[in-house]
């Protein structure tokens, strides 16, 4: 499925990234996954959250410069080797990954990968019938 | 539009240049029987005033400095007794030595009258409500803002500068017309505004700006933000204070009020007087003023002046908003570089579509020059990845190598973390000096 993913610039100074998690915290925005990629002098904090637009919005009012794009939630199956063959479809049809992190699903028991890619819509419809396509608006969103 | 001093305003250029005439020779008979510094120069050119007839002579005279002031503090250039002073006004200026200018009551006549004239021609009246936000006290702003929208008869909101919430408050409860302050803290107000969602609550019309440097992209986004027109303002307080140079209706070029002062451009290193057009250092003569008269008064400041008829119908010179100062210039590794510079690289960068707000450090370390350049992140520069932010960093540092034929270490920060002064905008910190 194709979810909307919220990425915010953290100046690389202590406090930041946890006045970040306060602002989303204190509007009940739900964060079910993270990942900061940084270098030495600032970082980007890519999010999953429970309500992307709500998000953007508190956290542009509270000065975060902050974008909404699309990526990729893809469904683990538990058998060995199936996130493999996932990968392999997409680079099968030269779809270059970016960056992927874990996110937890808030169906328990229900594990997702957040995959970015360049051309999003195709890297959906390869996986969409497939069992990695399992995935809801309910697993995400808070609905 | 109304104009206060229509017949003034309109004097065909003969005219002026009969009234200026007059009033220089004037000018330079009484400033050489009363001021020491002014006659000392006189004698060493070898000219009395009787070699003075006219704006034809202007150039002969010798040029005076900011560091003059210096020199005859408090009271040494004043060509009047303290009995006919009837204020002064003072600043610290950029090296922390004072200055201080007086003015007599016909100079304050004058000045309610230079900036009257501005808020006459962008169409206030004595129905308008002036917000000023300028500082009062020894600085210029405050006072002379105040002073030109009494002489118009319009109701004064007498805020000086800082408390931005309260500014806020009061432009709302007392239905604030035109609001008078720095341009960085105009955006400021502005921003406060926009978060606050309190935009459709303001009268706002109009805004007269100045006091420091700005950007047409800066003009842009406060007239976006408080849903106004905003107008240039020039002046200096060894001139006058603001008010020497306005924009009237149409936003092309501020007027210098030719009937007090008259301007001249000139080749800052070889002092020669430029041609008509050309860009150079602006240099002014005082024709009427009393307490503190300028003789050819280096200002520093680059522009130049536009003689063409302007479709508001006054026959005084334009003046071009200045693009640098002759002294702001750093040098760095020996490379001549001036703010202006680097905010036209970043405008470009931004599509001209966002101020960028910057800071500028330079130090020393182990003998050589360094060159920080803070940037304000903006959404127009970000992306997901550190890869296209390293991109951007990396773009800002090629242009500005250049143009300025220089290195410089740039750093994204987050908005809001270069600090908005409610006074002139701070953009350079040149540590080298301080040790
Ligand atoms: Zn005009």
């Amino acid at each position: 499925m194709i979810v909307k993913q919220l990425s915010a610039f953290i100046e690389n100074k202590a406090g930041r990234l946890a006045e970040l998690a306060e602002t989303l915290a204190a509007n009940d925005v739900d964060v079910s996954a993270l990942s900061l990629a940084d270098s030495a002098d600032y970082g980007v904090a890519r999010m999953i959250v429970s309500d992307p637009e709500k998000a953007a919005k508190v956290l542009r009012e509270s000065g975060v410069i902050c974008k909404i794009t699309s990526v990729l939630a893809v469904a683990m199956e538990d058998t060995p080797g199936g996130f493999a063959k996932v990968l392999h479809l997409l680079k099968n049809q030269s779809h270059e990954i970016k960056y992927m992190y874990a996110c937890i699903s808030r169906h328990e028991g229900k594990a997702l990968m957040i995959v970015s890619v360049e051309n999003v819509d195709a890297a959906e419809a390869l996986i969409a019938g497939t069992s990695a396509g399992n995935v809801h608006p309910g697993d995400i969103y808070r609905l | 539009m109304a104009m206060l001093n229509e017949r003034e305003e309109t004097l065909s250029r003969e005219e002026l240049e009969r009234l200026q005439s007059e009033r220089l020779v004037w000018q330079v008979k009484r400033t050489y029987e009363r001021v020491e510094c002014f006659r000392k120069r006189m004698d060493e050119a070898g000219l009395t005033p009787d070699d003075i007839h006219g704006i034809e002579d202007l150039h002969k005279l010798p040029f005076s400095y900011k560091k003059d002031l210096r020199d005859y503090y408090p009271y040494g250039l004043f060509a009047e007794p303290l009995k006919n002073i009837v204020r002064v006004h003072a600043s610290s200026g950029t090296t922390g030595k004072r200055i201080v200018v007086g003015y007599t009551k016909n100079d304050l006549d004058l000045w309610a009258d230079c900036f009257a004239r501005m808020l006459t021609a962008i169409g206030a009246t004595d129905e308008d409500v002036v917000q000023v936000s300028y500082g009062y006290g020894l600085f210029t702003g405050g006072l002379g803002a105040h002073d030109g929208a009494t002489r118009i008869g319009a109701t004064v909101i007498p805020m000086s500068s800082g408390n931005t919430p309260l500014q806020i408050q009061n432009m709302i409860d007392f239905g604030a017309t035109i609001l008078c302050c720095t341009p960085s803290y105009a955006l400021y107000i502005g921003e406060e505004i926009e978060r606050a969602g309190l935009k459709d609550q303001l009268k706002l019309k109009a805004g007269i700006f100045g006091a420091e440097p700005w950007t047409e992209n800066m003009r842009r986004e406060i007239e976006e933000k408080l849903g106004i027109k905003a107008y240039d303002i020039y002046g200096l307080s060894e001139i006058l204070g603001p008010g020497v140079g306005c924009e009237c209706e149409y936003q092309e070029g501020m007027h210098v009020w030719e009937d007090h002062f008259i301007p001249e451009i000139i080749d800052p290193d070889t002092c020669e007087v430029l041609p008509k057009g050309a860009t150079g250092e602006l240099v002014f003569t005082t024709i009427t003023k009393e307490g503190f008269p300028a003789i050819r008064y280096r200002t520093r400041d680059i522009c130049s002046l536009d003689y063409t008829p302007c479709k508001c119908g006054r026959t005084h010179v334009r003046m071009r908003k200045p693009t640098g100062r002759s002294d702001d210039m750093l040098i760095i590794r020996g490379v001549n570089v001036f703010p202006s510079q680097v905010e036209e690289v970043l405008l470009s960068i931004g599509g001209g579509e966002i101020t960028p707000n910057y800071f500028i450090t330079v130090d020393r370390v182990d003998n050589n020059d360094t060159f920080d350049l803070d940037v304000e992140m903006s959404e127009a520069f970000f992306a997901d990845d550190v890869k296209s932010i390293a991109a951007v960093e990396r773009t800002i540092a090629e242009k500005l190598r250049s143009a300025l034929g220089l290195g410089v270490k740039v750093h994204l920060v987050n908005p809001k973390s270069i600090a908005r002064s409610e006074g002139k905008a701070k953009r350079v910190l040149d540590k080298r000096k301080l040790s």
